[in-house]
């Protein structure tokens, strides 16, 4: 299971509290764990990432054991520490305006 | 008692007011959505229950909101807005050709009578369609790809399509408008569309009186009379007679004829609201002095109504879609400020009271007469 911490917005958008855990087949990686995170919720289909493109939304960052993987090729495996669950991984809302 | 309710929309979140006819004491339910910006909500005429929402995130681009009892929950609809076909380019603010992009919903316009059917302005400028509650949208590829796109070009603020007439009378009409492209009819529900905008003069264009290029804040319809049309343009207050074809200017003896919104009676086709806006540079009142004007000679003639209004150290603006009427016998006027306030007038202008005022920027008001 890999550990996933959203941004207040998408976790009220989704209706969770907290972190949320995604199965994700083969090796983990950010692509990977946005098509559990959008599987799991549809909520979030669009707000992480483009419908059809898959391209990250601009304003979100991917960050995993403090190493800022977003602008990373999301099919590159994640940390061993995240793919085993010691650390989650951080959607994050970039600091830009108000 | 029959009552009303006003939805509104604002840069930080949504809020539904509430009162009985006589629109005296009111409710506030909100935030909804806290810190999204709400473009715009509005309810279904079928079915008054059934409502809609525009959410939208610089962070986390467009959602779309449905309530099936009136506001009290909500539930995410589909959120994917794809052009049909190729997108192609319009101009962009230098007048090079920048790709068509989704931004997000201006305005949401629910069918008259069907609540699964509603049509969705969008940026960069498109019209989109749902018939299953929102699940899914088209867009209505004839607007776009008419021929003119290509040289629509953004207003100040983007190039969005924001004013969606549904024309009672004649069936499969209807107008929209864009900023900064014009007005445009189609009369076969959204298949083929033209430009309606002979008549308009508009300076900022290398021609004033070009076929389109011309940025239209709103126009308003009367159900009883669809053929007339009131348009608040970048300047000039505009009227048609004739569903478009033809234009004049009836801005008369307004102070400014710069403005965003512009409304109609619920019972007098022959009255209309304004809010003059001091300049294209300057998106406040004049002299401080918060004022709408009612014509009730359709244009041309217009009376200032200030009771209840701050008349000092007022500097706010009122949004193209912060405008609304109820269809109470005593017709309410509704309008939200930039400031955060949303004012009511329960006697046809005359006078007006602040519901609310200290709400985050107000970007849109929407008012249903409930039974």
């Amino acid at each position: 299971m890999i550990r996933v911490v959203l941004p207040a917005h998408l976790r009220t958008l989704a209706r969770v509290e907290g972190e949320v855990r995604v199965e994700v087949q083969g090796t983990p990686t950010p692509a990977a764990v946005v098509d559990a995170l959008e599987a799991s919720y549809p909520a979030l289909r669009g707000a992480i990432r483009d419908h059809r493109s898959k391209k990250r939304r601009p304003f979100v960052r991917f960050f995993a054991c403090e190493r800022d993987l977003s602008h990373e090729p999301p099919e590159n495996p994640l940390p061993e520490a995240v793919a085993t669950g010691a650390e989650p991984f951080l959607v994050v809302g970039a600091i830009a305006g108000g | 008692m029959s009552g009303v309710r006003v939805l509104v929309g604002t840069r930080k979140g949504a809020f539904i007011l509430t009162a009985d006819g006589k629109r005296e004491k009111w409710s506030i339910d909100g935030p909804h959505f806290a810190g999204w910006e709400m473009y715009n909500l509005k309810g279904s005429p079928a079915d008054p229950d059934r409502l809609y929402a525009s959410q939208t995130s610089g962070w986390f681009g467009q959602q779309v909101q449905r309530s099936s009892d009136g506001g009290k929950s909500w539930e995410p609809v589909g959120n994917e807005f794809a052009y049909d076909g190729a997108t192609g380019t319009h101009q962009w603010y230098d007048g090079t050709p920048h790709p068509w992009e989704f931004k997000r919903v201006w305005h949401l316009e629910p069918s008259r009578d069907d609540p699964e059917t509603v049509y969705a302005g969008i940026e960069d400028a498109a019209l989109f369609k749902t018939t299953d509650g929102g699940k899914s949208w088209r867009e209505l590829r004839g607007l776009r790809t008419h021929g003119s796109g290509a040289s629509w070009q953004p207003g100040a603020g983007g190039m969005c399509l924001h004013t969606i007439l549904l024309d009672p009378k004649t069936a499969d009409r209807m107008f929209v408008a864009i900023s900064a492209a014009g007005a445009f009819r189609s009369d076969d529900a959204g298949a083929t569309w033209r430009p309606i905008n002979r008549g308009l003069h508009s300076q900022f264009i290398p021609d004033p009186d070009a076929e389109v290029g011309h940025c239209v804040h709103r126009i308003a319809m009367h159900p009883s009379r669809p053929a007339t049309l009131y348009m608040q343009k970048h300047w000039d207050v505009m009227r048609t007679d004739d569903a478009g074809d033809s234009w004049r200017e009836v801005s008369g003896n307004l102070p400014t004829d710069f403005g965003f919104v512009v409304d109609v009676h619920a019972h007098e086709p022959e009255t209309v609201y304004v809010v003059p806006i001091k300049s294209d540079s300057e998106h406040f009142p004049l002299d401080g002095k918060l004022r709408v004007y009612r014509s009730r000679t359709g244009g041309g003639q217009w009376e200032e109504l200030a009771k209840g209004l701050p008349q000092r150290d007022c500097y706010v603006n009122v949004l193209r879609d912060a405008m609304a009427v109820d269809s109470l016998d005593s017709c309410g006027i509704y309008f939200g400020t930039t400031g955060g306030q949303v004012y009511v007038s329960a006697d046809g202008g005359d006078s007006w009271n602040a519901i609310v005022r200290d709400l985050p920027a107000v970007l849109s008001v929407e008012v249903q007469t409930l039974p």
